[in-house]
């Protein structure tokens, strides 16, 4: 039988309230909002916070909305939410792709974004989708709130930037012209963590790709991206041998290790295969040719 | 900490740990023992109930967390003569050999069928991908949930 410890619990009621109370209860305490991460790591002992600020009844983090140029994403958005969402799917195909292979359709409807990415799970999907979108995350603190970008969010495996009494809000991503995008990812069965998964956004100026992002997951790539591979994709021709090429560098610039999931060579088969495959979905979505 | 929770539309107040998973507050502390706890790591997904109007695997779930919500249970889905037809499905198409996975199983395909009352197999197949039949019954699972849509979907 696996049960948490035994732990406080404290209910917020705006967002301005929950880091009132992670301020006072500082690294003792954690965030609960869907707890499908957190829970779990609690049965195990993997966390063993004494204090849980649920967050769940702070609705005004449940958005998805157009701002400007920019779609904005409340961070209490449950996987289901933005899967659903047509206004996300439209500008960014990619979290649609990643939100489909994402846990099951159960467990969908609880977990949220924000929880996700402060797991930070080393192969957490959406960590990949936002690293390609070269999202930006807004995180609130007891002296207002600070951008971060989604390269800089992730400081290693399960830590993140955010401080004891910070919370993280919102993930806003830039809509730029001539923008596509798609995820890709192997897993051993529905609803596993990858193997390996690669998301590709692109910028596309006619045929030349003015700019590129590529995230990477469970292969050990830093910051979840593939910063080489896009340096040399920017400015090149969006053309089969650019995007293999930019597979292989992505490959080698990436670190799997092996375990249960699969042998590291593998792991790096799949960043190189799985970058080329993004990068061309991405390409024929950014020139309209895939839905 | 006291938790005021409406299961099957009877409310029910109890005083409550916040360890407490929801999967224990309804086996242990009201009785209602039809959810079924299998795995404890949101795999099976034996332990689906509804809070508010969306299932959930509830292992996974505090109880405190369910306070002032609404759950459905297997127990609020219909029984004897006023069954759900899910439930009927079941029965005609012998969507259960042990029925250890079958309470979860049909609140998942009452939900789909809420939604998506002429559910394709494969969309059938997908809802309930996060649930495990370990009979590996899953053939009549699904004919049985597309027996429900045909015959009275809405239940």
């Amino acid at each position: 039988m696996q049960v948490p410890a035994q732990v406080e619990y404290e209910k917020a009621t705006s967002v301005e309230h929950a880091v009132t109370l992670l301020a006072r209860y500082g690294p003792a305490a954690r965030v609960l909002a869907g707890g499908h991460s957190l829970i779990p790591m609690m049965k195990l002992r993997l966390a063993q916070p004494e204090v849980l600020i649920d967050i769940n009844g702070i609705t005004d983090l449940c958005y998805i909305n157009l701002t400007g140029t920019h779609l904005r994403i409340g961070t209490l958005t449950c996987h289901a939410q933005l899967l659903d969402s047509q206004i996300a799917g439209e500008h960014f195909a990619i979290l649609h792709d990643a939100e489909r292979v994402i846990a099951d359709p159960v467990v969908r409807n609880w977990g949220t974004v924000g929880g996700s990415l402060c797991q930070a799970d080393p192969s957490e999907d959406l960590s990949a989708a936002f690293a390609a979108m070269k999202g930006t995350m807004v995180i609130r603190g007891p002296d207002g709130s600070r951008e971060v970008s989604a390269r800089e969010f992730h400081t290693g495996p399960y830590e993140t930037v955010v401080g004891p009494s910070e919370l993280l809000t919102e993930i806003s991503l830039p809509i730029r012209p001539g923008g596509g995008s798609g995820y890709q990812k192997v897993s051993r069965r529905a609803g596993d963590w990858p193997v390996g998964a690669a998301g590709a956004a692109v910028w596309l100026t006619g045929d030349v790709i003015a700019d590129a992002g590529i995230g990477l997951t469970a292969v050990g790539a830093n910051h979840f991206a593939a910063a080489e591979a896009e340096e040399y994709l920017r400015g090149k021709k969006a053309i089969e041998e650019t995007l293999a090429r930019a597979g292989e560098i992505a490959a080698e610039n990436c670190r799997p290790v092996a375990d249960q999931r699969g042998p590291a060579d593998y792991k790096r088969h799949l960043a190189r295969e799985l970058t080329t495959r993004a990068l061309r979905l991405a390409v024929a979505r950014a020139r309209g040719q895939a839905a | 900490m006291k938790v005021t929770v409406t299961v099957n539309g009877r409310e029910y107040v109890r005083d409550v740990e916040p360890r407490l998973l929801l999967i224990h507050l309804l086996r242990d502390e009201l009785g209602l023992t039809g959810s079924h706890w299998g795995c404890d790591t949101s795999n099976c997904g034996a332990c689906v109930v509804w809070l508010d109007e969306t299932p959930v695997k509830s292992c996974t779930v505090l109880a405190v967390m369910a306070d002032g919500r609404r759950v459905t249970t297997v127990e609020g889905l219909g029984s004897g003569d006023s069954l759900d037809p899910v439930q009927r499905g079941f029965a005609e198409c012998h969507g259960l050999q042990c029925g250890f996975c079958t309470p979860g199983m049909m609140l998942t395909a009452r939900w789909l069928l809420d939604h998506n009352p002429d559910p394709s197999a494969a969309e059938v197949r997908e809802a309930i991908s996060g649930q495990i039949c370990r009979c590996t019954g899953y053939e009549n699972i699904v004919k049985a949930v597309l027996w429900a849509a045909k015959n009275g979907g809405q239940g």
